[in-house]
């Protein structure tokens, strides 16, 4: 098979543009919101509450019990049939956000649970609100913790972004998908895609042993 | 400040003399569950008076000082500090009430649960700082005085995974001492640590004894108590067995139940 090496270098930068006005946007801002969800959430599922902690496992196990592409498709198809339109950006946002709070919010909750119940008491013993213990004393310590499986959830975002190619968001993929539909050449065009979601994904890797190591500096090795 | 002299013999709690009295318990429960830890405690703790709380495992001893800084609750009874107002646990108590009382008194662990995450110097003013919203500056002055006391002067910027178990402890202590409480809790403070590091850590707090604060002291370190304590409380089963002052109660016991604990420690073989 001949490789059209010209369309190749041509369509490389259309499709990183797409990475960088798509994905990488999209991937930042559901990420965000997704975390600070996923705190709520986490905490919800901790305190005192009953009712609290039963919508926060209700939310989690819906979010992670039905496929993401059937989340996006209800945001963006389903919700206009009950009058509700949502442009194809927010509504990504809004899937993506609410997709990443449940799943982080149980690696939240597992972090803060690993942080040993000693901490906790010796944060009273100084006289420590517990809203002053968890800022000071709990959260930066389950951060640590929590810092190699929250990468994780963050590098299978950037993929899942794709997903949004289907609700007519311009990323990455669909720059791919446009050219490959114009110039006919499919496997070209969608291993190119392929090679640069890797080369985004190599990067985040590297970020987060870098952060990794940055968290880990008070921890014996 | 001097450290109380007291006279030897039964120092049963007589009555209350308030101008120098730190610490008054009384009638203090807690269960647990179906398991009843404290059956009716009294206690009552003088202005620089050390007093060690020995018995078995399970007797309950940990659990008071644990009911003293509000990391348990108890059932029923009465803690009051200095002159300040008797908080009655039979009805719930509201928290600021709580707050206060923990105010008062400073724990240190076992484990010695410094902060991990925290350099030396930071574990210390923390609780001033963030908590006693103390000025920073006069914080990490007081901060660097009492670890160059206990001899960690050059570690204030160590974090503690970096110090062996003595030197966390003696943080710890520091870390307590900086808040300035009324009153020192200690949580068996030796006996996570090696041997040989043991010492370093009573030396301090004999030093802390000697400079007149008021300290009450889970331990089973018995030389230690009969050295320093002005005062042993045996505690077996959730009640006070024996009180007295150390050579009595640790060497003469009146108790059987305490003459039994006193001889098993020192001969445990």
């Amino acid at each position: 098979m001949d490789v059209d090496w010209e369309l190749f270098l041509s369509s490389l930068w259309p499709i990183v543009q797409g990475g960088l006005t798509g994905t990488i946007p999209l991937s930042l801002a559901s990420f965000a919101l997704g975390l600070v969800l996923a705190l709520l959430v986490a905490l919800m599922r901790l305190g005192g509450s009953r009712i609290l902690a039963g919508a926060a496992r209700a939310y989690v196990s819906i979010i992670r019990g039905t496929p993401l592409l059937v989340q996006l498709f209800v945001i963006f198809y389903g919700l206009p049939s009950v009058g509700v339109v949502i442009d194809p950006w927010p509504s990504a946002i809004i899937a993506f956000s609410l997709n990443v709070g449940g799943y982080a919010a149980e690696v939240i909750r597992a972090a803060i649970l690993s942080v040993p119940k000693g901490q906790w008491e010796a944060a009273h013993t100084i006289g420590m609100s517990r809203r002053q213990a968890l800022q000071r004393i709990i959260l930066p310590q389950a951060a640590r913790v929590s810092v190699p499986p929250l990468s994780n959830t963050f590098i299978s975002l950037v993929k899942d972004t794709s997903l949004a190619s289907l609700i007519l968001v311009t990323e990455l993929f669909r720059q791919a998908q446009q050219i490959a539909a114009f110039s006919q050449e499919f496997m070209l065009l969608y291993v190119e895609a392929a090679l640069v979601y890797w080369v985004f994904c190599l990067a985040l890797s590297g970020g987060q042993s870098s952060l990794e190591r940055r968290l880990g500096r008070y921890v014996a090795h | 400040m001097s450290p109380t002299d007291q006279p030897p013999g039964p120092a049963q709690s007589g009555p209350p003399s308030s101008a120098a009295r730190v610490l008054t318990v009384s009638r203090l429960r807690k269960s647990f569950g179906t398991h009843q830890v404290l059956q009716s405690i009294d206690l009552a703790v003088d202005q620089g008076q050390v007093l060690a709380l020995i018995g078995p495992s399970g007797s309950g001893k940990t659990t008071v000082l644990r009911c003293l800084n509000g990391l348990e609750i108890p059932d029923a009874g009465t803690v009051a500090f200095g002159g300040g107002p008797a908080v009655d646990f039979g009805p719930p108590v509201p928290r600021r009430q709580l707050t206060a009382l923990r105010d008062r008194s400073a724990m240190v662990f076992q484990h010695y649960n410094l902060f991990p995450h925290m350099s030396v110097l930071q574990n210390v003013i923390e609780g001033p700082v963030q908590v006693q919203k103390r000025p920073r500056a006069e914080a990490v002055r007081e901060a660097e005085e009492l670890l160059a006391r206990v001899g960690l002067a050059d570690k204030r910027d160590h974090y503690p995974h970096q110090l062996s178990g003595g030197q966390q402890q003696r943080v710890g202590i520091v870390r307590a001492l900086a808040l300035r409480p009324a009153l020192l809790l200690f949580d068996e403070p030796t006996s996570a640590l090696d041997p040989e590091l043991v010492g370093e850590v009573l030396t301090v707090i004999k030093e802390l004894a000697e400079e007149g604060w008021t300290m009450l002291m889970v331990t089973h370190e018995l030389a230690f108590a009969r050295e320093v304590a002005s005062e042993v409380v045996f505690m077996d089963g959730g009640v006070v067995v024996e009180r007295g002052h150390p050579d009595v109660v640790l060497r003469d016991p009146r108790e059987e139940r305490t003459r039994r604990f006193v001889a098993r420690l020192l001969n445990p073989f």
